[in-house]
């Protein structure tokens, strides 16, 4: 079947169409103007990733802003957000400090972006 | 010690970085004021990432890229106060002194004095009386910059029923931000045919969460006495005016607007500099300092920018060359040439440059009056053309930074015109 999308690597935003089998394998695209927008077709249509940003809270009141340390998949980005809104983070906290390990059994940490006391 | 060699007003990303530049080009005797209670300025607040990739080479959040400059300022000893507002600028008569008022719990009312002032205050957002909705004044009503500061420092909750007027990046991040603290984001509508924000942030804001945008549809009217209760759009036509019988009623607890930003220019203003009308910023020449010398303007005080990344750049040059102008003086012995936006190009940055004062590299920043695709860029100046690029699209929510070697203004004696050209089909 043609799924269609519009390429986020340059700010043509090419409308991208991409044939996809039975399996989700991206047989062909087309409508790309360059070979980035075959590349972001491929990975986005196989296995869309992001980097999630939320804010956790703190004993002081103020929420802590953080971070996935890497992207995660697309689809499990309200599990994480969850699971950090469940955690309290302890002061101080320094920016990098994993707040939560292996997030939503993505593998991927969750650390501080700011560091607050 | 009420004397400086340079006092920098603005603690953000600009601010941060024109002090590290002018400190490693040898001012030791510096201050920045910063009237926020946390060096970092917007960027505390913009907890997304997408910051640093040319600054940094990584992808960074807000609150990341602030803590790095914030940690080079330390690490440099740079004197900072925070909490402080400056209430006026002005160039002493008689002198190159310029006196900067302050106002602080610490030193009061005082009047503190320096060679050079870096111009670095940032922008506003262009509130609700701005815009000129009509309807009624309920609470829910938040430009989205606010909205951000609530729920991201404040870690307050906004609305459950959530409706954004203008596409600016700042709404589309807001749109996916309230999405996640558990809204629903039922449209962005956004007055112009295109957006005013990324296209990476319409997909990754809007896309991943089917959050519909509008184009060509306005807020007509607000509903709601004292609690807001839900906004009308309408479609509008080409001349931006509402079209009769379009209008679709929104029920919502929350109206976000982000509908462009202002730079901050009370102070650039009450110190007499000149003002250009089409970026609200102050009219600067190459070495990034206005009509009065030794006052340098950068960041989005000057022009809004769209990436911290240039922000941090612009800024960094203003600072080295107000170390230059603290160390040397000014040279005013070369031929100044005016740089003009012509066809498609609404605005440059600088307007004007002494080719004595030029640098190995100098960039020329514009932005494009519409969306145009497979054009040329060309800069000239009388005969001579500095410089020709192809371009697959140019829109205008994207800044476009031209770098010119200095050899190529070697001899120019006619003003430098920016422009777009239709490339022959």
């Amino acid at each position: 079947m043609t799924k269609e999308l519009t390429c986020i690597c340059c700010p043509m935003g090419c409308p991208l169409k991409a044939e996809v089998d039975e399996k989700g394998n991206v047989l062909s695209v087309t409508g790309n103007t360059c070979i980035r927008g075959e590349n972001y077709a491929k990975t986005e249509l196989v296995a869309p990733v992001r980097i999630v940003t939320t804010t956790a809270k703190t004993k002081s009141g103020k929420p802590v802003p953080v971070k996935t340390k890497e992207a995660v998949p697309k689809s499990k980005i309200f599990d994480v957000v969850k699971e950090i809104k469940e955690t309290s983070v302890d002061l101080p906290v320094k920016m990098g400090d994993v707040i939560v390990r292996n997030t939503a059994d993505t593998g991927v940490d969750v650390v501080a972006t700011r560091s607050a006391e | 010690m009420n004397e400086f060699d340079l006092i920098i007003i603005g603690g953000g990303p600009a601010g941060m970085a024109a002090a590290v530049s002018a400190k490693k080009a040898g001012i030791d005797d510096l201050l920045i004021l910063e009237r926020d209670s946390v060096l970092g300025g917007i960027l505390n607040q913009c907890i997304h990432n997408g910051f640093g990739l040319h600054t940094f080479k990584e992808e960074l959040t807000g609150p990341e890229y602030a803590e790095k400059y914030a940690d080079m300022v330390r690490e440099q000893q740079i004197p900072f106060e925070l909490e402080t507002m400056v209430l006026a600028v002005e160039k002493l008569a008689g002198s190159n002194k310029k006196a900067v008022t302050v106002i602080s719990s610490m030193r009061g009312v005082q009047t503190l004095y320096a060679k050079a002032v870096i111009l670095a205050m940032g922008c506003r957002e262009r509130p609700r009386g701005a815009l000129n909705i009509p309807g009624s004044r309920p609470q829910g009503v938040y430009t989205a910059g606010t909205a951000q500061k609530l729920v991201n420092i404040e870690g307050a909750k906004l609305g459950r029923e959530v409706v954004i007027l203008g596409s600016g990046d700042i709404g589309l991040i807001m749109a996916r931000r309230m999405t996640l603290e558990g809204a629903h984001v039922a449209a962005v509508a956004e007055l112009m045919p295109y957006s005013s924000g990324l296209k990476r942030n319409i997909v990754q804001c809007l896309d991943d969460y089917g959050i519909p945008l509008l184009l060509s549809h306005t807020v007509v009217d607000i509903k709601g006495k004292d609690k807001l209760e839900g906004v009308y759009i309408a479609k509008v036509d080409e001349k931006n005016q509402p079209i009769k019988g379009t209008e679709e009623y929104y029920p919502c607890d929350t109206l976000l607007l982000s509908c462009g930003l202002i730079p901050e220019n009370e102070l650039t203003v009450g110190a007499g500099v000149e003002i250009d009308p089409r970026t609200n910023g102050a009219i600067v020449n190459e070495s990034l300092e206005t009509n009065i010398e030794g006052v340098f303007s950068c960041g989005n005080v000057l022009h809004v920018h769209d990436l911290v990344d240039f922000v941090s750049e612009e800024s960094a040059r203003a600072g080295e060359n107000a170390a230059k102008y603290i160390l040397k003086g000014s040279d005013h012995s070369g031929k100044v040439l005016a740089v003009k936006a012509e066809n498609g190009v609404r605005y440059t940055v600088p307007s004007k440059i002494n080719t004595v004062n030029l640098s190995e590299l100098n960039h020329i920043r514009f932005r494009v009056t519409g969306v145009y695709k497979n054009v040329s860029i060309v800069v000239r100046s009388g005969e001579t053309e500095l410089l020709r690029k192809r371009s697959q699209i140019l829109v205008p929510s994207e800044m476009v930074d031209l770098i010119l070697k200095k050899d190529k203004f070697d001899g120019l004696n006619d003003d430098i015109s920016v422009f777009i050209e239709e490339v022959g089909q």
